[in-house]
């Protein structure tokens, strides 16, 4: 049986920066991911983060993934990759396939779920066709592999990870030849559409997408505009040539193992969906297991990154490696980091449906210490 | 939200952009070259704020605050310029000589230009505005690689050009 | 060839050491390391199998190991998912039909 007293799920920028805070406390720590590699999405991220300061805002995600796994490496902080867990009961045993074929269990004191989220589809004729698939994984194959998924794009959903996607797929050599949104509005940050607008890109709002064309694989699109009680309205469709469509149409949390491991959910739409009930210090309802990043609602890395921070110093706490006081102190700090990127006319949004988590969490949690 | 021309086109207007308060009058523009700030909406960033050593950008507190620039300090250094995770922010100098204007802008694509090439110049929904020819090339390790180009073109365009067109790649 | 040589963030992304692939009986170039799904891509082969009742073509769908579209027969192995599993040199690559078939005994190395 192995034993350690803090155990991560999950070596993306939640799961490092938890595990990083709970080591710098002193409390050792066994960070568990089913990738070859560590770094969660953050590699593909190739542009410069928002922010202020103290979230690294300007340093590109690929090179904040590069430190937190120096950090992680300077820490001694033991990693286990092509480690896929299967399940966690109520007293924090883990139960995990290793490299495929070994079956291993885990003891831990405190467990800390950073299992990230998954890209939503949406669904009409042809989109099982080879061709369309998330902005995420043509993100994926660009910034990571190193291929381009098609040439001529569709992007569908002006989100911030549409326009993001669809200014690296120019960087890297494809031509986005629209991206259509079913609102009214543009989604995305503005300064996100006006970087791929400059570049020429059409933007299509109240538009869907109709089908994918094609029989082998995508060979065009058709798209058509919607009417305000979102209805296609006849006779605005339009068909356009490209071979790929990538879907930016949300996330979801993927929120399995804490399921499985019993923990209570709430529905937060605004956040993706159903995610664990937590508390100020991201502890859920079941004592001694913490979930941060994406599973406790989907925002985006820089916020993951404190939450992981506050997991991994409440983790270490509760373990009697900082004192009350201490908590407390750097709880409320990574709060002010936190409270700064959730305002402004994107943030605020978040920020009440967090609290709304949150409000559930002081109900729920009988032993959560306020702060 | 008060930007319909930015949220429909993807790109803001020149009149969404005068109501911002970093914008600058076209007297600021008779001081040489200062640098022109197009981020309109509320988001959480600073860089631009504190990557600006002669304190002319403010954003404070919360860090969702518009930028505001005092003209008086800003001397177009163009720190600001690669600084800005959204590439929304370029150096303009419309006295730069009798005929033409100089712009420096933020360009992550490849291929870069060359220094003495003519360039298409386009406006902030893709448009073909004029051509300008490259005067200066930066792209230091600050610069994180974010390339600054310099363009010199003429005046009579000074405010539409904000970037130019991708070069296509040969293959 | 939708290989990305250059990038201006990523740099030169040449000079990566070729291995050979063989994908339904045709040797292909892959470089060393890379995620299957990826070698075919660049290799222009988007379809990587056919559903079992519709016989309707699939190829990559969410590239980070989770959806299983991407799924192949790899060295005799079905229901292989392409997106996440390194190439090696002379691994043999077959589109799936269906839910596969076991082409070996032993399923590990």
């Amino acid at each position: 049986m192995n034993s350690f007293p803090i155990v991560v799920i999950g070596a993306g920028p939640a799961g490092l920066s938890a595990a990083i805070e709970a080591a710098k406390a002193g409390a050792k720590v066994l960070v568990i991911d089913e990738n070859l590699k560590p770094g969660g999405q953050l590699f593909k991220q190739i542009h410069k983060f928002f922010g202020s300061r103290v979230h690294k805002a300007g340093v590109r995600g690929m090179d904040i993934g590069r430190q937190l796994l120096e950090e992680t490496k300077n820490l001694g902080i033991e990693v286990w990759l092509d480690t896929e867990v299967c399940g966690i009961d109520q007293t924090k045993n883990i139960w995990a396939i290793r490299n495929k074929d070994t079956s291993v269990n885990i003891r831990a004191e405190k467990v800390i779920v950073a299992s990230g989220a998954t890209e939503n589809a949406v669904r009409f004729p042809g989109w099982t066709l080879p061709g369309v698939m998330g902005a995420g994984a043509a993100q994926t194959m660009i910034n990571t592999n190193h291929v381009l998924p098609g040439k001529k794009i569709l992007m569908v959903g002006s989100g911030n990870v549409g326009v993001i996607v669809s200014y690296q797929l120019l960087q890297a050599g494809a031509e986005v030849v629209g991206i259509i949104e079913a609102a009214p509005q543009l989604g995305g940050y503005g300064v996100h559409t006006a970087k791929v607008r400059r570049a020429g890109v059409p933007f299509y709002t109240a538009h869907t997408i109709k089908r994918a064309m094609g029989d082998h694989c995508v060979a065009g699109a058709e798209i058509v505009g919607l009417d305000a009680g979102w209805n296609p309205i006849p006779g605005t469709e339009k068909v356009l040539k490209i071979d790929t469509i990538c879907l930016a149409t949300g996330l979801t949390p993927l929120t399995e193992l804490a399921w499985i491991a019993g923990c209570e959910f709430t529905y937060i739409p605004e956040l993706g969906g159903h995610v664990p009930i937590h508390d100020l210090h991201m502890e859920s309802t079941v004592k001694g297991i913490y979930i941060a990043g994406d599973i406790s609602g989907v925002e985006e890395a820089s916020t993951a990154m404190e939450e992981g921070r506050l997991a991994g110093i409440s983790a270490a706490a509760d373990l009697g490696c900082y004192t009350a006081e201490e908590k407390r102190k750097r709880t409320l700090e990574i709060w002010d980091h936190l409270n700064a990127l959730r305002c402004g006319q994107f943030g605020q949004k978040r920020r009440d449906a967090k609290d709304r988590i949150l409000a559930v969490g002081k109900e729920m949690i009988s032993w959560a210490v306020h702060v | 939200m008060g930007s319909p021309c930015l949220k429909t086109v993807g790109a803001p207007s020149l009149e969404e952009l005068r109501n911002s308060p970093a914008f600058p009058k076209s007297e600021d523009f008779m001081r040489g070259p200062i640098a022109v700030i197009e981020c309109i909406e509320e988001i959480p960033c600073n860089p631009c704020e504190t990557s600006c050593r002669k304190g002319a950008i403010v954003i404070g507190d919360p860090i969702t605050n518009l930028p505001r620039i005092d003209f008086e300090k800003c001397i177009g250094c163009g720190i600001c310029v690669a600084a800005c995770p959204g590439l929304a922010i370029y150096i303009k100098d419309y006295t730069y000589s009798d005929e033409e204007a100089r712009i420096s802008f933020p360009y992550e694509y490849l291929p870069l230009p060359q220094k003495g090439d003519v360039v298409q110049l386009i406006g902030r929904t893709g448009e073909m505005v004029c051509s300008g020819t490259v005067i200066g090339m930066q792209n230091s390790r600050q610069n994180d690689r974010t390339t600054i180009v310099t363009v010199a073109y003429p005046k009579n365009f000074f405010d539409e050009v904000i970037s130019m067109k991708r070069i296509k790649n040969k293959s | 060839m939708t290989r990305i040589c250059e990038h201006p963030i990523l740099g030169d992304l040449t000079g990566v050491d070729q291995v050979t692939i063989i994908v339904d009986g045709k040797p292909y170039p892959a470089h060393e390391g890379e995620m299957i799904a990826a070698a075919l891509l660049a290799n222009d082969i988007k379809t990587f199998r056919y559903t079992a009742h519709q016989h309707r073509p699939r190829g990559i769908y969410c590239g980070i190991g989770r959806c299983t579209d991407c799924i192949m027969t790899v060295d005799g192995i079905p229901n292989i998912r392409t997106c996440i599993t390194p190439v090696r040199d002379g691994m043999v690559i077959e589109t799936q039909y269906g839910v596969g078939e076991w082409k070996r005994g032993d399923h590990h190395e």
